[in-house]
Order: structure tokens, then C-alpha cells, then sequence
């Protein structure tokens, strides 16, 4: 069994096979790998006994969800109104010249992707981000590179 | 300036801490069904998710319906811009929300309740997990047959309208369901369900409490007890404020404002702008069918200052609805785009500004015939912006 086969197989053996399982199934398959490639949702489908398309269709609907393929970091900035008025665009910018990427792209090294997201429910302490699961607040463009440095240079 | 800021009366019982949830279950327990809903009923509560259902009326009809399964669900997908109090009470008292689910789910008759949790708010899982742990055995102690587990929500703003929760509960598109029949009938799994905010189940605890009586002391006639606000925006205090329901925008202003405020944004997106001159005329409450003199809220005030274009925030917002509509019903899908388009145009001249008055038409057909809230309420911002703020949206 290759590490995808394991994973889904665990995880479908952990939470059951019946529908009502099927998010916590992606989510546990997006915690690893960072996005539900074409395989991962066969197999999903194929040890629930669940149209592949259904799981597909499923999955395009969540923006956590996704399924093109991502970086070990996914970076998400709140584009909505208090984030946008409180200087999310000089955000994105440092961001985006750190990293050498634009939103929406993955760097080579496959450790960052820069995506844009709404209401993070920080509005209080805009402008707001997410690294992964992980939440960032009141950023500024200094404050914002320093974080992603030391994401950077871990391990 | 030589005057005094005046300041709103700030209330400290959602987030006071206590420690008694063991007695206080202990005491709803022993009171009959009857008993508990009916001081449900009389403290008056609704609702605090935005729409204000009455919550003890939400609990009797789901208890009378004679079905074995039943479910009780915490909506905690807190995904409205500008809102973030759910997130507070979750992480300072998390107890209380789970109490009131306990006692919902001993006079409902269910023995499983969820917490739908947005998926940006996952780092407060270890910390809700450990609450769990110590409230079931709570629940041990007194003998009642309840366990609740949290459910993840994937991003998807939708799924913080009740029947697209169920369906994404069910692992599906959270596309939103028909109405009627409601969740106290028909909810997740097809079985009857209470789904209530966090901050109503909070406010169930203060009741359990308290009693109906000194919460109904709070607010105003129809919309009795405080309400917990989120504050963002140009205001020199964002933060999390617990207030008395039935106070004045003008109020509201004079206290959280920073001295040049133009217009608040009420509800979130899906609720209405106010304009300064309206300030003095517009109350927050529940108060009969909206009339836009008082206006119902999930708790979410945005503010705004004359340096900000209203023209951005309702592009901003537009921006937000056709990302986030499911896309299922064609008034909203279509609809949507058109009005971001239709904004756009009219801004760089390649409309005519009466244009404007077309689309607050295509607003209305939402109203009538997009099935669920988000389609429907996207009317409230455009109207109450593009009324208030014509010369923005043109020059
Ligand atoms: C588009 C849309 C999004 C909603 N999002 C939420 C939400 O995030 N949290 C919430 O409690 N209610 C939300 N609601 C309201 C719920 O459908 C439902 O009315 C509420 O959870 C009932 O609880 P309450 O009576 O305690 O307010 C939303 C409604 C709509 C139409
Ligand atoms: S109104 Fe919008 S969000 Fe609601 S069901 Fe229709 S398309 Fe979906
Ligand atoms: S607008 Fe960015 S966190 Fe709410």
C-alpha cells in the first residue's frame, strides 16, 4: 500500500463509510497532502462505495478543499471589507515580493501558496491571515515577511 | 473637544466568569420540561444568529415532535464579515454554550448534539476537545444520556444557513433546502433539530440562571437581553462588547465612533447601511418585521469614516456574495454577477446612472425569488448603499 492508499484507508477505517463521513475524510486528506488530487478522491470514492463524481462535486464546493495542488504552507489573507480598508493590498504586495509569487501560485520549492480568503472573523485586528491552520493578526508588510521567514527557514 | 464621550451601559454575563454549569444543570434537570421552556419563553430570547427566532418557541416545537432521533447543533460557523463574538465565547466560556445544549437536548429528547465549526477556527479545537472531556463527564455524573462532538466546516460561508449546514453535515454541497419544511421537523439526518448560535446558548445558560426575569430587565420591548457586538472598523475601540438590545445607532456612534463617522454597517454584509442621518432614527433590535427604523443583527458593526468610499465597501461586499452564493438558484447565481458588473459599469461611465436604478430592481426580484437568506438579503446593503450613497456609485 503506497502512503495515500494508507491514509485513506485509515481514515475511512477510522470514521466510517457512511456519508456523513465524507468532509472529515477530506479534511484529513487535505491535513496531509495539502489538496485532494485526482487519485486521492478514486480512492476516497472507491472505499466508501461513493460516485467518484459525488466526491468530486463535493469537494469543489468548500474553498479548504482543494484540489489543485498546493504548498506545504497555504497562505490565506482576508480580502474582505475591514481587512481590505485596514491595508491588505500593501499585505499581499510584501507577500507577494518575499515569496516571488503572485496570488493564486505555488513557489518551486512547493512551500508556499498565496491565496486570498474572506472573513476570517478577526476583523477587530485587521489585517488578518492564515498559515495553514494557524492565524496571523494586525499584520503589517515587516511584520508579515518576518513570519514567513521563519516559516521558511524551519527544519 | 470639551464634552464627555458618553458611553452604553456595558453588561458582564456572557463572558463573567462561572463555574457553577454542574449546579445549574443540575437545577434545569430537575425542573420539569414544561418549566424550562416556558422561562425560555418568557425571558423573550431570540435568536442571535441574525434572523431572532424565537428560541424557547424553536425548543417546544422540536419537543413535541414524536420522533426517537433527535439533534441538537451549535452553529458555530461565524462566517458574516465583521462578525467574530462566537469565537470569544467559545474560547472564555465554552461551558456555557455546552449547557445550554444539555438542557435543549434533555427536554428536546436527543442524546447527540454537534458543534459545526468554521474551518478557520480550527486552532480552537484542542481547547474545545479538553472542554468536551470534562462537561461529558459532568453529564456522567448527573446521569444524562448526551454527547456532543465537534464537525468541521471546509470554508464555505453558506454553510452557516441552517439547511446547508445539515447538508454539509450529510457530506454534501452545502446547498441550503427548501423551506418549509423546517429543521425542528426535518433537520440533519431528516430528523428533527434545534440549531442555535453560540451566543444564544450562552444566553440559555444566563437564563438556566438567572431566571427569565432579570433577563428580560434588558433591552426593549420585543427584543429583550443583551446582545454581544462586534465592533470593526474606524472606531479607536474594535473589539467584542456586550451591550443592552434596543439602543441607538446615534448612541452607538457617539461611544464606539471616532469623531468623523459617515455610515455604520449593520448585520454584516447581508444587513443594511445606515447613514449618519439616520443615526438618530434606527434602533438595534428585533422589533416586529424590519422596518429599517430597527434593525435585527447577528452583532456585527461596521464602521466607517468620511475617508472611505461606500462605492469600494459595496463592491467589496458584492465581491463577497458571488464568491460565496452556491450558486444553486438563478436569481442569486445571475444575479450576483450582474451586480458587480453592473456597479462596475455604471462607475467607469459605461452605463448611464439611471442604470442603477435597474439593478435596485434585479435587488428585489432577489428578494422575492432567490431561495434562501444569503440570495435575498443581498438587497439590504445594495439598496441601503446605493440610496443613501447615488453620487459615490457614479463619480
Ligand atoms: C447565508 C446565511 C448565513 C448564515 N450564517 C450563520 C452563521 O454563521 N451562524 C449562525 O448562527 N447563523 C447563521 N445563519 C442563520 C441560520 O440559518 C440560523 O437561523 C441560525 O443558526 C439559528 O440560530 P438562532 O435562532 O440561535 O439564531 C445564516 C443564515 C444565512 C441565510
Ligand atoms: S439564494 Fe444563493 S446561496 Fe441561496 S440557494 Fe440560491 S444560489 Fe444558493
Ligand atoms: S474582514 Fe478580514 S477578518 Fe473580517
Amino acid at each position: 500500500m503506497d502512503f495515500q492508499e494508507k491514509l485513506v484507508h485509515d481514515l475511512v477505517a477510522k470514521h466510517g463509510t457512511d456519508r456523513e463521513n465524507l468532509l472529515p475524510i477530506l479534511q484529513g486528506v487535505i491535513d496531509q497532502e495539502r489538496y485532494l488530487s485526482e487519485e486521492a478522491i478514486l480512492k476516497i470514492a472507491k472505499e466508501m462505495s461513493i460516485p467518484a463524481a459525488d466526491v468530486y462535486g463535493t469537494a469543489t464546493f468548500y474553498s479548504f478543499l482543494d484540489t489543485d495542488p498546493r504548498g506545504k504552507y497555504v497562505i490565506r489573507v482576508c480580502k474582505t471589507i475591514t481587512c481590505a480598508m485596514k491595508g491588505k493590498n500593501q499585505i499581499i504586495q510584501a507577500i507577494e515580493n518575499f515569496l516571488k509569487i503572485k496570488v493564486g501560485e505555488t513557489t518551486i520549492d512547493k512551500k508556499f501558496t498565496i491565496l486570498q480568503t474572506n472573513c476570517l472573523g478577526w476583523c477587530h485586528k485587521a489585517p488578518a491571515m492564515l498559515v495553514n491552520d494557524d492565524v496571523y493578526t494586525e499584520l503589517t508588510p515587516e511584520s508579515v515577511v518576518d513570519i514567513l521567514r521563519e516559516y521558511r527557514e524551519e527544519n | 473637544m470639551t464634552t464627555t464621550k458618553k458611553q452604553l451601559h456595558r453588561i458582564d454575563l456572557i463572558f463573567k466568569n462561572e463555574q457553577d454549569c454542574k449546579e445549574i444543570l443540575r437545577n434545569a434537570l430537575a425542573r420539569s420540561n414544561q418549566e424550562v421552556i416556558n422561562e425560555m419563553v418568557n425571558s423573550g430570547l431570540k435568536g442571535r444568529g441574525g434572523a431572532g427566532f424565537p428560541t424557547g418557541l424553536k425548543w417546544k416545537l422540536t419537543a413535541e415532535q414524536k420522533v426517537d432521533e433527535k439533534f441538537v447543533i451549535c452553529n458555530a460557523d461565524e462566517g458574516e464579515p465583521g462578525t467574530f463574538k462566537d469565537r470569544e465565547i467559545l474560547t472564555r466560556v465554552p461551558h456555557k454554550v455546552l449547557s445550554g445544549m444539555a438542557v435543549c437536548a434533555k427536554i428536546i429528547g436527543a442524546r447527540k448534539g454537534y458543534i459545526y465549526l468554521r474551518g478557520e477556527y480550527k486552532f480552537l479545537v484542542p481547547n474545545l476537545k479538553k472542554e468536551l472531556r470534562r462537561f461529558h463527564d459532568i453529564l456522567d455524573e448527573l446521569g444524562l444520556d448526551f454527547r456532543v462532538e465537534i464537525f468541521m466546516g471546509s470554508g464555505a460561508y453558506i454553510c452557516g444557513e441552517e439547511s446547508a449546514l445539515f447538508e454539509s453535515m450529510e457530506g454534501k454541497r452545502g446547498e441550503p433546502r427548501n423551506k418549509p419544511p423546517f429543521p425542528t421537523e426535518i433537520g440533519y439526518l431528516n430528523k428533527p433539530t434545534v440549531i442555535n448560535n453560540v451566543e444564544t446558548l450562552a444566553h440559555s445558560y444566563t437564563i438556566l440562571k438567572y431566571g427569565a426575569k432579570k433577563f428580560r430587565e434588558l433591552g426593549v420591548k420585543d427584543s429583550r437581553g443583551s446582545k454581544v457586538f462586534s465592533v470593526s472598523g474606524d472606531t479607536p475601540i474594535p473589539g467584542i462588547y456586550e451591550l443592552e438590545l434596543g439602543m441607538s445607532v446615534q448612541d452607538f456612534v457617539d461611544d464606539f465612533g471616532d469623531g468623523d463617522t459617515k455610515a455604520v454597517q449593520v448585520g454584516g454584509a447581508s444587513g443594511f447601511l445606515v447613514p449618519r442621518k439616520r443615526f438618530g432614527k434606527t434602533s438595534i433590535g428585533y422589533q416586529g418585521k424590519l422596518t429599517g427604523i430597527s434593525l435585527p443583527t447577528g452583532g456585527s458593526m461596521m464602521i466607517f469614516n468620511s475617508s472611505r468610499s461606500m462605492y469600494n465597501v459595496l463592491n467589496n461586499y458584492l465581491d463577497f456574495f458571488e464568491e460565496e452564493s452556491c450558486g444553486q438558484c438563478t436569481p442569486c447565481r445571475v444575479g450576483c454577477q450582474q451586480l458587480l458588473k453592473g456597479i462596475k459599469a455604471v462607475k467607469r461611465g459605461e452605463k448611464p446612472a439611471s442604470y442603477l436604478d435597474q439593478l435596485l430592481k434585479l435587488t428585489d426580484t432577489m428578494k422575492l425569488t432567490a431561495k434562501c437568506g444569503l440570495g435575498q438579503s443581498v438587497a439590504n446593503s445594495f439598496s441601503s448603499i446605493v440610496e443613501n450613497f447615488r453620487e459615490e456609485m457614479i463619480y
